[in-house]
């Protein structure tokens, strides 16, 4: 089966002389979620952008279903339902209003019985008649969601839909897009948590100096950057490693009131069971314990390194 | 073509105008009155009659197209520099809509508001003056073309505009002088002859000469040359139109 996106060595140059992509080539086959990584500037937004048609390209091609987005745009378009990243909203109009317009711009015929369904997955039923202004700023991420959804579209675009969201939208946005994955809708969200693209994505993409670094199948490459950090916090700090402790991983924290210790979350044995056995042999008192994962630049510097050993 | 987004982008223009209907109903109301009060009665009074019709009567026609020409530039220009104000004009941009039916959407909408408030100016007249209308047809046909294409001017200034300022520069700086420059308010010939020789490049001249025609059966110029005016000012209009889509202008980076 064709990819349902494919993008061609694309490129976007701005007339300051700032190179956006720089080259970028990706497959997206239908009813996949792929998930682009990517830091701040990386220029995750721009391909979006592009491949809506609110960006036009520099260089190379995008098709959308197997319509290029620059000479069969309405086509292309006609498929595509888009959560920008920033919100924009007619502040003015209610939030029923809001979503019917877009169904609207999609030449849709009316059908307030998808809307309903639409809204109340979001929990926004009870807010339909607010006007937008009246609304905090996670109820109206959700509009920007119910905006994007309104015409049913083949492949959805999220960019950066959790940037300072709360929990529960969170939830009812994963609920949603478990939902559209059903019903075989293609989606393409960036983000730059690790976790999340973990947990939803099919394949993750990572991008960086507007060039598709890789893009690689979930779990193939979080097993490659499945180390995690567990850090120890002690109630005395302590000079030094006491000889039982002493162990590969384990390093005392800068002034020695915490110990942190790096394991491999895929590894048959990850030490935890036996390093906080000895802690309690040794008689040290513990006042917490975290774990985080590698972050995203790690994980970048981690993959510039692979690639260029 | 996708009519259901030319209706979607109307409905959501006009139910802009209709959160404020008060407001656009008792603005052009109030300033017509005290235009009555002032030039047609005060100075009115002092006044002969101008080309056969008192003066009082004279001025409607200039009144009309005085307020029609600003509300549907600076409506116009609104509703398109709004989205792109406050963002959401991403949401035009990556809808399966052309820019003919962005433009139909906004621009119909600012001209229906624009002859709403003309018709409410002409309705407003008859409580002042006592007046007949040769050519009615005629003159509805110059109202609605007078409102489309300084809806179509308002939207182009729109586009261009990067801050409030600019959005009411043109407005202040070039329509409200070249309308008062137009014979809103006098005769062309009533002006000193260099005077006249520079109103021929006025292109408000035309449409109000042509409008009063239809009142009055009267004009500064034939009423085959304002029509052949109003027609070529939407050509030039539509065209720039066209060329700011086509290149994505101050739209589509």
């Amino acid at each position: 089966m064709p990819p349902i996106v494919s993008v061609r060595d694309l490129t976007k140059s701005y007339a300051g002389g700032f190179t956006a992509l720089d080259g970028v080539s990706l497959d997206i086959e239908e009813g996949e979620i792929i998930a682009l990584l990517g830091p701040n500037g990386a220029g995750k937004t721009t391909l979006i952008s592009t491949i809506c048609g609110i960006t036009m390209p520099s260089g190379g091609a995008v098709e959308v279903g197997g319509h290029d987005v620059v000479r069969d745009w309405r086509k292309a378009r006609d498929m595509i339902g888009l959560v920008p990243q920033e919100i924009a909203l007619e502040p003015f109009s209610t939030v029923w209003n809001n979503v019917r317009f877009t169904r609207g711009l999609f030449d849709r015929p009316r059908d307030d019985a998808h809307l309903e369904r639409l809204l109340r997955d979001l929990s926004l039923w009870d807010k339909r008649d607010a006007k937008v202004m009246e609304l905090s700023g996670g109820m109206k991420r959700r509009v920007l969601i119910a905006k994007a959804l309104s015409h049913e579209p083949k492949i959805l675009f999220l960019d950066e839909p959790t940037a300072g969201v709360d929990v529960e939208l969170r939830k009812d946005m994963w609920r949603v897009v478990e939902r559209l994955r059903g019903e075989g809708v293609t989606i393409i969200l960036t983000t730059h948590y690790i976790e999340e693209a973990e947990a939803i994505a099919d394949r993750i993409g990572v991008i960086s100096k507007g060039r598709i670094m890789l893009v690689e199948r979930t779990e193939e490459l979080m097993a490659r950057l499945g180390r995690k950090e567990l850090r120890i916090e002690l109630a005395e700090p302590v000079a030094e490693l006491p000889q039982s402790l002493r162990r590969e991983g384990l390093v005392r924290a800068e002034d020695g009131s915490a110990l942190i210790y790096t394991y491999d979350t895929h590894a048959e044995r990850t030490g935890i069971t036996a390093l906080l056995a000895d802690i309690q042999a040794a008689g040290l008192q513990l006042t917490d314990l975290s774990t985080s994962n590698s972050s995203l630049e790690e994980i970048f510097v981690g993959l510039v390194k692979e690639d260029a050993a | 073509m996708n009519l259901g987004a030319v209706t979607a982008i109307y409905k959501a223009e006009m139910a802009r105008f209709f959160r404020t209907l008060l407001q656009s109903f008792i603005s052009p109301v109030i300033s017509t009155s005290l235009y009555f009060v002032v030039f047609g009665s005060a100075i009115g009074s002092r006044m002969d009659r101008v080309e056969g019709v008192e003066y009082a009567a004279f001025i409607i026609p200039g009144l009309i197209m005085l307020s029609v020409m600003t509300q549907a530039t600076s409506n116009a220009s609104f509703a398109i520099y709004f989205p792109k104000f406050i963002g959401t004009i991403y949401e035009y941009l990556s809808s399966p809509i052309s820019f003919l039916e962005v433009t139909l959407g906004f621009v119909g909408a600012a001209a229906t508001k624009a002859l709403f408030i003309g018709l409410v100016i002409l309705g407003t007249s008859f409580l002042f003056v006592d007046f007949t209308i040769l050519h009615p047809v005629s003159m509805l046909a110059f109202l609605v073309l007078t409102c489309i294409s300084f809806s179509l001017l308002g939207f182009i200034i729109g586009i261009w505009a990067k801050n409030f300022e600019q959005l009411q520069l043109i407005p202040l700086l070039v329509i409200t002088p070249l309308v008062f420059l137009g014979g809103s308010f006098y005769s062309i010939s009533m002006l000193p002859p260099a005077w006249q020789i520079v109103t021929r490049f006025n292109p408000v001249v035309y449409l109000i000469s042509g409008f009063r025609w239809s009142f009055f059966g009267q004009a500064d110029v034939s009423i085959g040359v304002s029509l052949a005016a109003i027609g070529l000012f939407t050509a030039i209009c539509l065209g720039i139109i066209w060329l700011i889509f086509r290149t994505g202008w101050r739209i589509r980076s």
